[in-house]
């Protein structure tokens, strides 16, 4: 190409990019620097102006205990959402893809609770967590168990939060290993039933280390949502009781909305987005290694 | 493969082991449909309660009459269709906000050169972990400043240039064949006639997934529309769902569930009629 | 010709324009808060067009927001945002923060503003806002707490239903013989609001938890400890209620459910519950230890700054007539709420309210005894922080004295910066 054919088409390029590009400055990449400065000054009132502290926002969030109780909350969260909605997940889907009587409801079941927005389907499990009159106490009750008060205690608030974290979302990552089981050539299968390979075997051997790009297509989902999905919180325990719920998003939305504590919600985020850029250099850093796959 | 083999009769298996793979899958029939249940069941409790008077509802009464007042209750107790209007107006937005930037961004990285694209591209990727909802509070002043707080434009704005259709479109306008454009090029057209009338058209399937990836997804978001809207004006049906059962006037379980049943009915509807579709659309947005 | 066509286009517009702004409404913007039950959204609504035709020229805009928290989240929201809006019905402990926050008028700075009618509500109303000799709120929605007790319960269990108990020793003991299989005796709700029902324990403990310019508080004094130790026990030794958190907003269903004799709770739910309720109840003053008392609690009418001096009227005029004692009657009648002033209580309509349903004039008579809500600085954090410490207390996470002594840390971090 000639010189002015190349730099008509950057122009060209670059102009198509324009759009695009003033949003994502506007809305991700001038927010992220000016978050990371507005972590370095003081709490700004309108009759006390702001000042430079440097780290001092860090070292009063990692002195605070509400903060670091939040911070332990969130990575019981993740280290129990994560992995259980992946394998619910990747059961549902090898159940949904087998030859079951009435697969196409079971789906449908899996699936639901994905359509509906996060608030409705808190609203649900409001109702079913009723401490005495909702239906898991009721059924328990039959059972002999004595109610209990799910939200309402801290020992079972965060928990009560996690399950519906997990009914909620298992079903949207169970497509994603729909697809990919669908995608497994049958002569595989074929192949190792005539070996006489149970189908137990089957599925340790080929199909899991096969669907390993979908799983970590999931992880990194699963991370992501578990930062940014709090929307049940609001519903079901505000974060309570005692902070024993609470998490992350919700305490800096919290801090910056309620208290007017921009600088302090600042360098939370900070803490957040730090941890975002480690789920992304993990993601990309087995890139590479996914395009075998394709 | 060995043809041979396939015709070859299976060596039958022991009686015993025979009748535990039988158990196996008969648990296994089981199991699904136990879990299938247990993941309906908050929703067939909502049900329940919707369509019947707290007292029923509580005490668990199974010869209570059904009736639709919680409905109407709950219909009276919020404007709802001013909520709906919105909500459609806010996916609607952003869905064409969507359409046009991503394609056009799409576009540039799947046919053009240009020195400092890959770099570009990656920038843009980062989007796809930094939404909008996490720099809330930076995103919210920006709104501000924008003059765009309580509007649904203002709503709408940070999801426009969406990281994720630029990558799906970009694979996909990849993979059009170079035969289409040529042809088109011969007929006359420049870089738009191309893009409309070649490429768009060519990448159909993916547009209509990702519109209702797209829908689905804005339909039922919380957190930045909560920040952004102050009045029923611009308000979606989800943050009018979380006033409208609003612990602390003891909107009582019947009403709420009712309410619940009620927003989420479109969406639940138009997914069990276009239940293949929605299925298709996610996994075609999954496969890389 | 031409010259007279011109004359008469131009004084014909002139006069248009000047009938045209004489009768320009004066749009104002509301927003405020619903924490009981009952449809008050149509109330409010109601009273908002009634005010409209007797004001044709002012036009109020009456944004429901959410519970007083969300209210005053998104009322400030709004004005830092530069939105329109004028007038906010918030809670009455949140004066200092919104002085604090640069936001709001003192009515008293107000041209207009008649200084007999900024005297004519309950002291006990305007003890909360009246601050550094500025009137900055007009009471509207105002309530103390009550115990609200099923009468048919107490006949049930050989108590006098006319005689309820008015010693937190007759209490506990009233509550363990209503104690039965089938519902406990006594619920004070832990959620939503618990640092009010703590205030009432401990202001009838002798403790008042805060001074007087909202600089300090006092959470781990001994009476306050003893006061939430009290409290504590009720489920965990004296099992009379559930243990773990009572919801604010479910305990009212629980109540009109028979799920228990006795509970506090906000007088503003008393209409909602006279309508629901399919017994005989009781409303009573709460009991006294050292003294008798209850916070008084609820919202007040606040003005935004950056009004001009026409919405400044108007919103005058809009307060001046919603707080007027008709429609303070009104708006008790229809919620249980305090008629905020005794002009309002001297009308027909409350008079003859109040001789056929006694019940009602209990939260009126307990304001001789209320005491302001618990209002600092920084309030919102401060009272997060004494809501943690009650909750972790009240679910056996912490002892009363370390949940109290962590509740006065934070605070005193938090106030610090105050003083």
């Amino acid at each position: 190409m000639t010189a002015m054919i190349r730099s008509k088409q950057a122009m060209y390029g670059w102009m198509l990019l324009c759009p695009a590009l003033v949003l994502l400055s506007l809305f991700a990449f001038v927010p992220t620097v000016s978050t990371v400065w507005d972590s370095m000054f003081s709490h700004r009132m309108p009759l006390r102006p702001e000042v430079f502290v440097g780290l001092r926002n860090y070292r009063g969030l990692f002195s605070d205990p509400t903060f670091l109780q939040v911070l332990h909350n969130n990575l019981l969260y993740c280290a129990v959402t994560i992995p259980l909605s992946i394998v619910l997940a990747l059961v549902m889907a090898l159940w949904a893809d087998s030859k079951l009587a009435g697969r196409a409801l079971v789906r449908l079941a899996y699936f639901t609770p994905t359509m509906l927005p996060m608030i409705a389907a808190a609203n649900l499990w409001l109702y079913f967590y009723t401490p005495g009159l909702g239906p898991l106490d009721r059924i328990g009750h039959l059972f002999g168990a004595a109610p209990v008060n799910w939200l309402g205690q801290p020992q079972t608030a965060l928990w009560a939060v996690m399950v519906v974290t997990i009914w909620k979302e298992a079903g949207f990552f169970m497509i994603f290993y729909l697809a990919a089981l669908q995608s497994i050539a049958p002569e595989l299968r074929e192949a190792a039933l005539i070996e006489g390979a149970s189908r137990w075997y089957y599925t340790r051997r080929v199909v899991l280390p096969l669907l390993m790009p979908t799983t970590l297509f999931v992880l990194v989902n699963a991370l992501i949502n578990s930062v940014s999905l709090i929307d049940h919180l609001f519903i079901l325990t505000k974060g309570g009781p005692d902070n024993a719920s609470k998490l992350l998003l919700y305490w800096i939305w919290e801090t910056a909305f309620a208290y007017f504590d921009e600088s302090t919600a600042a360098a939370a985020t900070v803490l957040v987005l730090a941890a975002l850029a480690i789920v992304a250099a993990i993601q990309f850093a087995f890139v590479e290694r996914r395009t075998h796959y394709q | 493969m060995n043809l041979v083999h396939r015709s070859l009769p299976l060596p039958p298996a022991p009686a015993r082991g025979r009748w535990l793979s039988r158990s196996l899958a008969k648990l296994d029939v089981l199991g699904a449909w136990v879990l299938a249940l247990l993941w309906i069941a908050p929703l067939a409790f909502a049900c329940w309660a919707a369509f019947h008077t707290p007292q029923a509802t509580l005490a668990f009464d199974w010869r209570a009459p059904w009736s639709g007042a919680n409905f109407v209750t709950a219909w009276q107790a919020a404007p709802w269709p001013r909520y709906f209007a919105n909500t459609v107006l806010l996916v609607l937005s952003i869905l064409a906000g969507q359409l046009v930037v991503c394609t056009l961004a799409a576009f540039a990285f799947a046919r053009f050169h240009f020195p400092g694209k890959d770099a570009v591209f990656a920038l843009v990727l980062i989007q796809l972990f930094v939404l909008p909802e996490i720099l809330i509070v930076e995103n919210y002043r920006i709104i501000v400043r924008l003059g765009l707080f309580d509007t649904i434009l203002g709503v709408g704005m940070p999801y426009m240039a969406s990281a994720f259709a630029i990558f799906l479109l970009r694979q996909a306008f990849r993979q059009v064949p170079r035969e289409l454009e040529d042809a088109a090029r011969i007929e006359g057209c420049g870089w738009f006639g191309v893009l409309w009338r070649v490429y768009v058209p060519a990448v159909r399937p993916v547009y209509l997934a990702y519109a209702l990836v797209s829908v689905s997804s804005h339909w039922n978001n919380f957190l930045w529309p909560l920040v952004v809207t102050n009045s029923a004006a611009t308000r979606p049906i989800t943050v009018g769902l979380s006033l409208f059962g609003a612990p602390e006037n003891g909107v009582d379980i019947s009403v709420i569930s009712a309410g619940t049943l009620l927003t989420t009915a479109p969406l639940l509807i138009g997914f069990l009629i276009f239940q293949r579709q929605f299925i298709q659309a996610f996994l075609r947005s999954g496969i890389r | 010709m031409l010259k007279k066509l011109l004359l008469k286009t131009v004084s014909a517009v002139v006069l248009t324009t000047t009938v045209l702004t004489a009768h320009a409404e004066t749009r104002l913007t509301m927003y405020y808060p619903i924490s009981v039950g009952g449809p008050l959204t149509q109330v409010m609504d109601g009273l908002i067009k009634q005010f409209h035709q007797a004001n044709p020229d002012i036009d109020v805009n009456a944004v429901y927001a959410g519970n007083y928290d969300e209210t005053r989240m998104r009322a400030i929201s709004a004005m830092r945002s530069g939105a329109d809006a004028q007038i906010a019905v918030l809670g009455a402990l949140d004066t200092h923060d919104l002085i604090d926050q640069a936001l709001i008028e003192p009515f008293d700075t107000v041209a207009g503003a008649d200084p007999q009618w900024l005297k004519s509500f309950y002291p006990a109303l305007l003890a909360n806002s009246n601050i550094g000799g500025h009137v900055w709120g007009i009471p509207f929605q105002r309530s103390t707490i009550v115990m609200y007790y099923n009468k048919d319960m107490f006949r049930a269990a050989g108590l006098d239903p006319n005689r309820p108990p008015q010693t937190w020793q007759a209490l506990l003991s009233a509550a363990k013989a209503l104690t039965t299989n089938d519902h406990y005796g006594l619920m004070i709700p832990s959620t939503g609001y618990p640092y009010w029902m703590f205030q009432a324990l401990a202001i009838e403990n002798g403790v008042s938890l805060m001074n007087d310019d909202g600089t300090q508080v006092r959470f781990n004094s001994p009476g306050a400890v003893d006061a939430l130790t009290f409290w504590c026990s009720l489920a965990a030794d004296h099992r009379v209620s559930p243990a773990g958190a009572i919801d604010w907003s479910t305990l009212r269903q629980a109540f009109v459910q028979g799920k228990t004799a006795i509970m506090w709770h906000t007088t503003g739910n008393l209409s909602v519950i006279k309508k629901e309720a399919k017994f005989d109840f009781g409303v009573a003053m709460l009991p006294t230890n050292k003294r008798s008392g209850s916070p008084t609690g609820g919202g007040n009418f606040y003005l935004f700054k950056g009004a001009d001096a026409v919405q400044q009227k108007a919103a005058l005029t809009f307060i001046r007539w919603m707080t007027a004692p008709e429609q303070a009657a009104r708006w008790s009648i229809a919620t249980g709420y305090v008629g905020t002033s005794e002009a309002a209580y001297r009308t027909q309509a409350l008079r003859d309210y109040g001789s056929a349903f006694p019940q009602a004039m209990v939260a009126r008579d307990q304001l001789q005894v209320a005491t302001p809500e618990l209002s600092t600085h920084g309030s919102a954090r401060v009272r997060e922080a004494l809501n943690n410490a009650l909750q972790a207390a009240l679910t056996g996470g912490a002892t009363p004295q370390q949940a109290l002594d962590r509740a006065q840390a934070s605070a005193e971090r938090i106030l610090a910066s105050y003083r």
